[in-house]
C-alpha cells in the first residue's frame, strides 16, 4: 500500500484582498495528511477552516509555501491542472448543491462522468449503486425538490464518491441537518470511507462527527494552534 | 427524447433537462424564436413576392433586347422612346425584328371596387413578341377598342373572368370610352397595379390621346437565332446615337428592374429592414432566455466546476440549449410563416408563398443565430466561482 502522504502542506500563507485591504487569512501552516486518515478541522468561524480546504480543494490558487497534493505541488500550478486535479476529489458543502433538474441518479452521475471516458451505462450502474449504499436505492428517479433535506444530502455523499475519489474534502456537511439525518451522514462518510480506504478532512463543530475522527485540527486566527491524535477511537 | 439525446452527446442533457424544467419558460421561450421566425418568414416572402411579381409582366412579351428611356428604372416607369431608334436598330443584321411597347394605367371603376389595369398597347400583328400563352388571342385586338384582361386581376371574381370569352365579351366604361375585353390571360395583381391589360396600340392611343404613336414607352427587338444578345447590344449602343438610352438584354432589363424595386425603394428597403428586425428579435430572445438560464445555475455550474468540469462542459451547456431552442423554435415558426404567406397570397392575390430555400436559409440562420447568442450567454459563466461554494 502507498504510504506517501495525501496532503503535505509547509509554510503556507494565505492573504484576502489587495493594498490597505490587505488581510492574511492563513499563517504559516504545516500539515501532513495520511493515506484512509479522517481528519477533522475546527475552529471559530473566520479562524480560516475554509479558506485552507478551498487550498487543498484546487479552488484557489496557493500564494506563498508549499501544497503538494497526490504527489503534484499546487503553487504555481496552471488553472487547467487544479481543475484536472479536482477530478480526483470530492466535494460535500454545507448546502447540497444539487441540480433541481436532474434527478438523484442523474445527479449523482454527473460525479461519474466528469473523466469523460466513463460510458454511460457504466456510469449509471455506479451512481445506482452507490445510491444504495446511502440507502436511497428507491429514489433514483426522484427530483431534488421531491426530496428531504437529509436524503439530498445523503444524494451529494453518493455524488462525491462515485468517482472514487483519493481525497474528500467536506466544509460542516451535517451544519443544514436535524440530528437523525446528521449522524446518517456522519456513519456514511465513516463506514464507506474506510471500506474504500479514501482520505477524508472536514470542517465540523458537529461532537459525532469529532468523536469519531482520527484526529481533531484546531484552526485560530489562521494558524494551527492544537493537534489532538485520537488514532484507534474511531 | 432525453434518451435520444444522451445518446447524441454522450452525456447527460443536461441542457435539455433544464429547458424542460422550466415549461413555462421553455415554451415562452420557443414561442419568441417561433415569432422571430414568422417574422423572417412574412417578410422574405413579400420580398421573395416582389421578386416574381416584378417580373411577372416580362414574361407577357418575348424579345431579346429592350431599348429604354434613361429613367425608365422598371417596365412602367420613365419616359418614352422615339421609334427612329427601331428604325436604327433594324439596320443591324443580327435584329429581325421589333415593335414599340406602350404603357400606362386604365382604371376600371366599379361599384364593388375599383381596378387599376397596367395597360399595354402593341400592335396586333407581331404575335412573335407576345407569350405563347397571349400570341393565339391577339388577333381579337385588331378591333377598335378591344382588350384582354387579366383573369387574376384583383378584384376581378374568378367567376366574372371566366365568363370573359370571345362569344360572350365583357363590355366597360373607362375614361370616356366602351372597352370590350374579348379573352383573359394569366397574370396577377403586382405591387403596382392591381392586374393587367393588353390592347392594340391603336386602342391604346385612343385611351391616351396625349401619347404618341412615334413614341413608345419601350422598343422590344428580336435578335436572328443564334446571335449573343450583349454583343448586339454593344454594337447597338454604337449605331444608336442618343447615347442617354438604356439598351440592354431583355433578361438584364427585368434584373435590373428587380433590383432597384428591392434595394432602391422604400417598400424593397422595409421589408429587407424587416428581415433584420426578425433576426435581432431572435437574437435578443435567445440571448435573453440563455442568459437568464445561466445566472439561475450559477450555483449549480459552479459545484460542476469544483467536481473538475471544464469550460467547454458549460458552453456545450449553453449550446445544447441553444440549438434546441432554434430547432424546436423553428418547427411552429415555419408551419405559421407557411400559414400567413397562403392566407396574405389568397387575400392579396400576390404571389406570396413558402419556397424550400426559404425554409432552409431561415433555419439555418436561426440555429446559427441561437449559436452565437448561447456563445455570448457563457460570459456570464465567469461570475460562477467554486470558491464561493463553501
Ligand atoms: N473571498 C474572501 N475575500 C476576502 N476575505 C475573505 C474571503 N474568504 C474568507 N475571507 C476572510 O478570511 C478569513 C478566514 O475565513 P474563512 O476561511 O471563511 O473562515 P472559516 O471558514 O473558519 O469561518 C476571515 O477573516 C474572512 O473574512
Ligand atoms: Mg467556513
Amino acid at each position: 500500500m502507498d504510504t506517501a502522504p495525501i496532503v503535505t502542506i509547509r509554510a503556507l500563507n494565505h492573504w484576502f484582498g489587495d493594498g490597505a485591504a490587505r488581510k492574511q487569512a492563513l499563517f504559516d501552516i504545516n500539515l501532513r495528511l495520511e493515506p484512509g486518515s479522517f481528519t477533522a478541522l475546527v475552529g471559530p468561524s473566520g479562524s480560516g477552516k475554509t479558506t485552507l480546504l478551498t487550498l487543498i480543494g484546487c479552488l484557489r490558487m496557493v500564494q506563498d509555501g508549499s501544497l503538494r497534493l497526490l504527489g503534484q505541488e499546487l503553487h504555481g500550478a496552471s488553472g487547467a491542472q487544479l481543475v484536472a486535479m479536482r477530478r480526483r476529489l470530492g466535494f460535500i458543502f454545507q448546502a447540497h448543491n444539487l441540480h433541481e433538474s436532474l434527478t438523484a441518479g442523474q445527479n449523482v452521475m454527473m460525479g461519474a462522468q466528469v473523466d469523460g471516458g466513463v460510458r454511460h451505462d457504466r456510469a449509471t450502474l455506479a451512481a445506482h449503486h452507490l445510491l444504495g449504499l446511502v440507502g436511497l436505492a428507491g429514489r433514483v428517479d426522484y427530483l431534488p425538490a421531491n426530496l428531504s433535506g437529509g436524503q439530498k444530502q445523503r444524494v451529494a455523499v453518493a455524488r462525491a464518491l462515485v468517482g472514487n475519489p483519493d481525497l474528500l474534502l467536506a466544509d460542516e456537511p451535517t451544519a443544514a441537518l436535524d440530528r437523525n439525518s446528521a449522524s446518517d451522514v456522519v456513519d456514511l462518510l465513516r463506514r464507506i470511507g474506510s471500506a474504500r480506504g479514501m482520505t477524508t478532512l472536514l470542517v465540523t463543530h458537529d461532537t459525532r462527527i469529532l468523536d469519531r475522527a482520527d484526529r481533531i485540527l484546531t484552526l485560530e486566527d489562521g494558524r494551527i494552534v492544537g493537534e489532538e491524535d485520537r488514532q484507534g477511537k474511531g | 427524447m432525453s434518451g435520444l439525446f444522451q445518446r447524441l452527446l454522450g452525456r447527460l442533457p443536461i441542457g435539455w433537462l433544464q429547458l424542460t424544467h422550466n415549461p413555462m419558460r421553455f415554451a415562452a421561450a420557443l414561442t419568441g424564436v417561433a415569432f422571430a421566425n414568422v417574422l423572417v418568414f412574412v417578410q422574405l416572402g413579400i420580398m421573395n413576392s416582389m421578386g416574381t411579381a416584378v417580373l411577372r409582366p416580362y414574361t407577357f412579351f418575348k424579345a431579346d433586347v429592350m431599348i429604354s428611356a434613361t429613367d425608365a428604372n422598371g417596365l412602367t416607369d420613365g419616359g418614352n422612346v422615339a421609334r427612329q431608334w427601331l428604325l436604327q436598330a433594324l439596320a443591324d443584321p443580327d435584329v429581325t425584328g421589333g415593335t414599340g411597347l406602350f404603357i400606362g394605367t386604365v382604371p376600371w371603376d366599379r361599384a364593388e371596387a375599383d381596378i387599376g389595369f397596367t395597360t399595354f398597347g402593341i400592335d396586333p400583328a407581331r404575335t412573335d413578341f407576345v407569350a405563347d400563352g397571349i400570341a393565339g388571342d391577339l388577333a381579337l385586338l385588331e378591333v377598335q377598342d378591344a382588350a384582354l384582361m387579366d383573369r387574376l386581376a384583383r378584384g376581378l371574381t374568378r367567376e366574372e373572368a371566366a365568363a370573359i370569352r370571345p362569344q360572350s365579351p365583357r363590355a366597360f366604361e373607362t375614361q370616356g370610352r366602351t372597352l370590350t375585353a374579348y379573352s383573359t390571360f394569366a397574370g396577377g395583381g403586382g405591387f403596382g397595379g392591381d392586374g393587367y391589360m393588353i390592347v392594340s396600340d391603336q386602342t391604346f392611343l385612343s385611351l391616351f390621346p396625349a401619347r404618341n404613336s412615334a413614341a413608345p414607352d419601350h422598343i422590344l427587338l428580336r435578335l436572328r437565332t443564334g446571335a449573343d444578345s450583349a454583343t448586339v447590344v454593344a454594337r447597338l449602343k454604337g449605331l444608336i446615337s442618343d447615347e442617354t438610352l438604356r439598351i440592354r438584354s431583355y433578361a438584364d432589363a427585368g434584373q435590373e428592374e428587380l433590383t432597384f424595386q428591392q434595394t432602391r425603394r422604400p417598400t424593397g428597403i422595409i421589408f429587407g429592414f424587416g428581415v433584420l428586425i426578425g433576426v435581432l428579435v431572435g437574437l435578443v430572445i435567445v440571448y435573453q432566455v440563455l442568459s437568464t438560464d445561466v445566472a439561475d445555475h450559477l450555483r449549480e455550474y459552479a459545484t460542476f466546476k469544483a467536481m473538475g468540469y471544464g469550460p467547454s462542459f458549460f458552453l456545450g451547456i449553453v449550446l445544447e440549449e441553444a440549438l434546441i431552442l432554434g430547432t424546436l423554435g423553428f418547427l411552429p415558426g415555419f408551419a405559421i410563416g407557411a400559414t400567413i404567406l397562403t392566407v396574405m397570397g389568397k387575400v392579396t392575390t400576390l404571389p406570396l408563398a413558402m419556397t424550400p430555400s426559404m425554409a432552409a436559409i431561415v433555419f439555418a440562420g436561426t440555429v446559427a443565430f441561437s449559436a452565437l447568442s448561447g456563445a455570448i450567454a457563457t460570459r456570464r459563466l465567469a461570475a460562477a466561482d467554486p470558491a464561493d461554494l463553501f
